[in-house]
């Protein structure tokens, strides 16, 4: 088991959030996540990474059969937890090649392996770069800062493949994308596809899923995860929406 | 979701890494100022009489001058006949040896890291060395000496080149200038001088560091430097003090005089215990540096790194009085704890065509006060100045603060003077992104600050640049997680 996530609740600023949330994910799978906004998708995602602010009060993570709670944000990262923002941070100053290699170097380390060197970074930066489609010039420039929206996503995405993450989380990846830009992000994720790798792919439209074919789809509302089902059910929450749904939970 | 702030000002918490004592016997002056301290001094250091005379001429001046209170900072009053004005090791060693210095010196230096080693040597840096006011080590003398390189200490200055002490000394610094410039003129105790000859361009980069020892001593450093017609220097003050109860006053003046296509590259690292963090001790730093870039296409460019001092004020500036002169600021202050910082420059145009560029970047952690104080001059005669200015400032927390006094008098209608101001903060989603992507907490704000400062940095020598980096993260150490 990749991911399993058991009763889990939790509160933002004293408000109770998550409601019991149950979640199993094996290695190889992609599950994706729906729901209305603000019914606690991005909440579960930094959780998942460990994002300070958020009180976990009652039920446990496992991740690689490991307590996921007790680690630090970093240490979840260095054990191949990825989260592909919903808002990329902007980092003035601070080179986006630099900091794709302090990551890498950080991550590698972590695992007793070897740095990788200057030369074979800058080859795979150029290669990876180019089949997300990002601008070189990028590159050169600080990490997202004055990035379009569509820059600051396909950004995300080539750390994405140059991280190799085990669990991949990608936060609303598709929002705000044009189709172009679409089609590229679900490259990316297709191309990390792989018996060992699993993936939590959130989204609000069933379009992403036309590129992504996920094996499972949840229904998250009000912090609890109202229906799962196969990749037919995005299909039919595009053409009915969440309201019959809700009231079927609310009854 | 705010800022997590004591996980922050955790971060900025450190101890001060140089904070020891060494134990040295001094021969120090009972605290007090008076003429007969005065003469004492110039005594002591066997000063022929028209030093005497320039030093009571500055103090009789100093008397009538009431001490500045306009700068963005607060502090307890000084009391000037609480300080020590004069302080020596007592075990003199010879300064062509190494080896006879006192070993206990030596490990002080060790333990701030200060190079004053073969390593040093070998990457091409002469040292100066001051220990309180006494110079104790230079090295490479020599090879300076065969390009025509005059450096050492300003009291040896005064005895082996009275003429060129004569003529330059105060005359970019007049001791009428300002307060503390008054009191240093009257007492300056030691500093350097340095006079690079015609088409010389200084083989190595020139580098003192200054260290505050004795408890209560002031220090009153005082330095000069000359660059000819065509001639290059390079030239890099580091400063650190050990840990102290009392606030300890520092009142230095820097002069630098660019003649004609010279240029002068002045860089400061500094890291003065800056105070516990409820503001006790630290050193009360209150600087005069000012630039006279004098013949035409001069060029003097001051770049600094403030880590330290409880109460800083300090506008390193230049006078572009040639045609065609060249002046600029690059400088990072940061501030945490208690700390406060008035600093910024001057540019004062006066030369046709002459230009200006100013970058100033502030990092204020926990209740550090960070003051950015800048002044663009454009004289009537000044056809075509310009200037830049780009002034930011980066919050780490939300109990410090920053503040920008931009003044501009442009006095002739082709200036082109421009202002950019910017605020950011640490955010605590920038740290969470790092740390998403396996950084620790620590290297992260170290990468987001380094990154703030990189235009300044750039300017730094390479080896200093990597140094001021470290010192950065060692004054931020523990300011966040
Ligand atoms: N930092 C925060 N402070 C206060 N409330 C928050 C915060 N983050 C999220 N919430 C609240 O938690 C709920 C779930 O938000 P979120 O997880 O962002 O939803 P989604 O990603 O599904 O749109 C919302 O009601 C939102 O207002
Ligand atoms: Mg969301």
């Amino acid at each position: 088991m990749m991911l399993s996530i058991k009763n889990l609740t939790a509160n933002v600023d004293g408000k109770e959030i998550l409601k019991g949330i149950n979640l199993d994910i094996k290695a190889g799978e992609v599950h994706a996540i729906m729901g209305p906004n603000g019914s606690g998708k991005s909440t579960l995602a930094h959780i998942l990474s460990g994002r300070d602010g958020y009180e976990v009060t009652g039920g446990e993570i496992h991740y690689k059969g490991q307590d996921l709670l007790s680690l630090e944000t970093e240490e979840r990262a260095q054990q191949g937890i990825f989260l592909a923002m919903q808002y990329p941070v902007e980092l003035p100053g601070v080179n986006n090649m630099t900091f794709l290699r302090e990551s890498m170097n950080a991550i590698r380390r972590s695992r007793g392996e070897e740095e990788i060197d200057a030369v074979s970074f800058m080859k795979l930066v150029r290669e990876k770069a180019d089949s997300v489609k990002l601008d070189q010039k990028l590159l050169k420039r600080s990490v997202n800062a004055g990035f379009s929206g569509g820059e600051k996503k396909r950004n995300e995405i080539l750390q994405m493949v140059m991280l190799e993450p085990y669990l991949a989380i990608l936060d609303e990846t598709d929002s705000g994308l044009d189709i172009d830009a679409l089609r590229t992000v679900s490259d990316g994720v297709n191309l990390l596809r792989s018996p060992e790798r699993s993936m939590i792919v959130v989204t609000h439209y069933q379009r992403l899923l036309e590129y992504i074919e996920p094996d499972h789809v949840h229904v998250l509302s009000d912090g609890r995860i109202i229906r799962s089902g196969g990749k037919e059910l995005a299909l039919e929450l595009e053409a009915r929406g969440y309201g019959w749904l809700l009231e079927e939970a609310a009854a | 979701m705010g800022l997590p702030n004591t996980e922050m000002e955790d971060f900025v918490e450190s101890e001060y890494a140089q904070g020891f004592v060494t134990e040295i016997e001094s021969d120090t002056l009972p605290p007090g100022l008076d003429e007969a301290v005065i003469r004492t001094i110039s005594e002591r250091k066997g000063e022929p009489p028209w030093m005497l005379e320039k030093r009571l001429t500055a103090y009789r001046h100093w008397l009538t001058m009431r001490e500045p209170s306009w700068a963005e900072v607060r502090h307890p009053p000084i009391d000037f006949q609480t300080i020590s004005y004069y302080s020596s090791p007592k075990k003199k060693p010879l300064l062509d040896n190494l080896d006879q210095v006192d070993p206990e010196l030596l490990a002080t230096y060790e333990k701030l890291g200060i190079p004053i080693d073969e390593q040093k040597a070998l990457a091409g840096v002469a040292v100066d060395a001051v220990f309180d006011s006494v110079s104790v080590a230079t090295t490479f003398r020599e090879s300076l000496a065969e390009a025509g390189v005059i450096f050492c200490s300003m009291s040896e200055a005064i005895r082996e080149y009275p003429e060129l002490v004569k003529q330059y000394l105060g005359s970019v610094v007049p001791h009428k200038d300002n307060f503390f410039a008054a009191l240093n003129s009257a007492v300056f105790s030691d500093g350097t001088f340095v006079y690079i000859p015609k088409d010389v361009k200084c083989p190595m980069e020139l580098s003192t560091y200054f260290r505050i020892n004795e408890a209560n001593t002031g220090q009153f450093e005082r330095t000069l430097i000359i660059a000819e017609e065509r001639s290059h220097v390079s030239y890099l003050e580091g400063c650190t003090a050990p840990m102290r109860d009392e606030n300890q006053l520092h009142a230095a003046v820097v002069e630098l005089v660019a003649l004609e296509d010279a240029r002068i590259k002045y860089s400061t690292v500094q890291n003065w215990y800056p105070g516990d963090n409820e503001g006790r001790g630290g050193i009360y730093n209150f600087v005069t540096k000012r630039g006279d870039c004098r013949g035409d296409r001069s060029h003097i460019s001051w770049t600094q790194v403030e880590t330290g001092s409880a109460v800083t004020w300090k506008y390193p500036s230049c006078i572009l009085r040639g045609k065609d002169t060249v002046g600029e600021f690059y400088s990072v202050a940061v501030t945490k704890g208690m700390q406060q910082a008035d600093t910024g420059t001057k540019m004062i145009h006066i030369g046709e065509n002459s230009r200006s560029t100013i970058v100033s970047k502030g990092i204020s952690a926990m209740h550090g006060s960070n003051a950015y104080r800048g002044l663009v001059r454009v004289a009537a005669k000044a056809e075509n100045a310009r200037n830049h200015t780009q002034c930011d400032s980066l919050l780490i927390g939300d109990r410090c603060a920053a503040h920008t006094f931009p003044y501009i008098e442009v006095k002739n209608p082709t200036a082109q003077v421009e202002h950019e101001a910017t605020t950011s903060k640490v955010s605590e989603d920038q740290l969470f992104y790092c740390r998403q992507r396996g950084l620790s907490e620590e290297d992260a704000v170290s990468m987001i600050i380094n990154g703030f400062c990189k235009e300044v940095f750039n300017e730094l020598p390479m080896e200093f640049a990597v140094e001021a980096q470290k010192l950065l993260a060692v004054s931020l150490e523990g300011a966040v997680g």
